[in-house]
């Protein structure tokens, strides 16, 4: 308890911080992990908790930033109606891919769910008339708080706020009734069967649930830089936000928006900075060797190897 | 209570359970015994839902419940065992019990209030502790559990289900005389509120509990009938029991 108050306080105070040593550049930043944060729990649900491997989830949060973009350059910017419909499109592509997916298991739904995913970036791809392998750039922000979202400090306390809800949610719904039966069933799919439980249908809910949060962070990125792109669907994508999944701790609360901050600012410390000098490019292999560390000595993630030091 | 009629099932050329009827009463302990591949645990799993019949139906509680998937099954109250301890290893012994409970007691379609609010349920996981001897391992891992505790774990899962019949696939396997033992007292126990389809090899067991025997050997049941009859029935010694019973 005391931890997340000293979280919410560092969370609350970063902007000022960042204008006092003028630095805003950071509070960009930081808006970006903490979107990132959302769509990597958004997968932890139904990867670490749920025990589905989905290797398509950049489906979901590229749907979402995509009806945000659409939406925005057809003139409809309010964002108390884009957003819901980036939530419901991403919700009601998760229903259409789970319910195919989860009649699979093991490898063959890692590879189903990655090839729903490839078929919707290559849908994107060929829409010509929303710029297709270019992207399109929205005009602004969305609109609708009576605010100004352009302004960055006004816009990560907005994505703070929504992240903050979002695990709260997230943290109720892990201890519900619901949230003890996904456990149950990645723990032993055959005896929750056995015990009565519909189990397709609470994975199914599951990664609709999941999904319509991804939504919700695709709609948050598209925002974040006014513009959206196929390669925000690409594998790559996908494999990505399962990095950050892994590197903060499957099926930890804390794992997504800890691999999130993680990954990103090793990013930008390896790629960015003159750390690695002319080597910079290469910003990924030392990258994949912490990853590797990780994923060897603290197979709990970092979030994982924290809790335990702390009890 | 359950009433099978003519069940099949063949896996390519190998028919496993050819044309079995069978019938288990109501409060009854029926055992099943077998030679290892007779096809025994392949009939459990088309009664509780696992494998789908190829022919012939299972009526319980005089209803067809042939093409009932199985988790309907355990909600008209059809509960099993596995022979492979199945239980939720990384969680405790009380979450185990709970999480059972919780299946048969309202919809698990529920967001937002916390299961530990739910006194109930944990109440009745801890009368279903107590009636498989492990009140002293409520707050254990249930990987942790010795192997005898485990196969405790796993009948009181059936049981929390509150099955009118439960299945038991070889509840003694793997245990030594102390844990059997155990086992045989946890079974006479619980026969006065359910009925039980006991598959097992410890003939010891099965001769103290069933009320009636039937044999099955390469998918048929060769014999059915008390205790007394079986031990004496010419066919079943020779396919499976061997001479030491006939002294």
């Amino acid at each position: 308890m005391k931890r997340i108050v000293i979280i919410a306080v560092l969370a609350c105070a970063l902007p000022w911080v960042m204008q006092a040593l003028d630095q805003q550049f950071y509070t960009s930043f930081a808006t970006r992990i903490l979107i990132y944060a959302m769509a990597a729990a958004s997968l932890n649900l139904v990867l670490g908790y749920g025990g589905m491997v989905s290797f398509g989830h950049a489906a979901f949060f590229g749907a979402g930033a995509y009806i945000v973009g659409i939406l925005a350059v057809e003139g409809v910017t309010s964002l108390w109606i884009s957003w819901p419909a980036a939530i419901a499109v991403a919700a009601l592509a998760a229903l259409m891919i789970g319910a195919i997916s989860l009649r699979t298991r093991g490898v063959y739904f890692i590879m189903i769910t990655l090839a729903f995913a490839q078929m919707m970036y290559y849908v994107f791809v060929s829409l010509k008339a929303y710029g297709g392998d270019d992207g399109l750039s929205m005009p602004a922000r969305s609109t609708g708080l009576g605010v100004s979202l352009s302004n960055d400090i006004v816009w990560y306390y907005l994505v703070l706020a929504l992240l903050a809800l979002i695990l709260h949610l997230l943290h109720r719904l892990l201890r519900s009734r619901f949230g003890r039966v996904i456990e149950a069933v990645r723990e032993n799919e055959t005896r929750a069967t056995a015990l009565g439980y519909p189990v397709y249908r609470y994975k199914l809910l599951c990664f609709v649930i999941s999904g319509a949060i991804a939504g919700l962070a695709g709609a948050l990125i598209a925002n974040q830089t006014s513009y959206v792109g196929p390669a925000l669907l690409h594998w790559v994508q996908s494999g990505t936000l399962m990095i950050m999944v892994i590197l903060g701790g499957v099926g930890r609360f804390w794992g997504g928006p800890v691999g999130a901050g993680v990954l990103l600012a090793l990013e930008e410390l390896f790629s960015g900075s003159p750390l690695l000098g002319p080597y910079s490019l290469h910003w990924q292999l030392p990258v994949g060797a912490i990853l590797l560390a990780v994923v060897l000595f603290a197979p709990q993630g970092i979030a994982g190897a924290f809790a335990k030091k702390s009890q | 209570m359950l009433s099978l009629r003519n069940l099949s099932k063949r896996f390519g050329g190998v028919v496993a359970v050819d044309g079995v009827s069978l019938d288990v009463g109501a409060g009854e302990v029926h055992a099943l015994i077998g030679p290892n591949g007779a096809g025994k645990t392949t009939l459990i799993h088309q009664i509780s839902g696992t494998l789908a019949a190829d022919a012939g139906e299972i009526l319980f509680l005089e209803k067809d419940i042939t093409r009932l998937p199985a988790h309907r099954r355990v909600a008209v109250g059809l509960a099993r065992s596995y022979q492979i301890t199945s239980i939720f290893r990384r969680f405790s012994v009380l979450d185990n019990l709970a999480l059972a409970v919780q299946a048969r007691s309202g919809s698990s379609f529920s967001f937002w209030r916390p299961v530990a609010e739910e006194t109930a349920l944990f109440e009745e996981a801890r009368l279903i502790a107590s009636q498989v001897n492990l009140t002293q391992k409520l707050d254990a891992v249930a990987s942790t559990l010795s192997h005898g505790e485990q196969r405790a774990l796993e009948v009181g899962l059936a049981l929390a289900t509150r099955p009118k019949l439960v299945l038991l696939d070889e509840p003694m396997a793997g245990m030594g005389p102390e844990e059997s033992k155990r086992m045989i007292g946890l079974i006479g126990r619980i026969r006065a509120e359910v009925s039980v389809l006991l598959v097992e090899h410890d003939m010891d067991a099965v001769f103290r509990l069933a009320d009636r025997i039937s044999v099955m050997v390469n998918g048929r049941l060769i014999a059915t009938g008390f205790p007394e009859q079986i031990r004496m029935h010419e066919e079943v010694r020779k396919a499976y029991l061997g001479d030491e019973l006939a002294a």
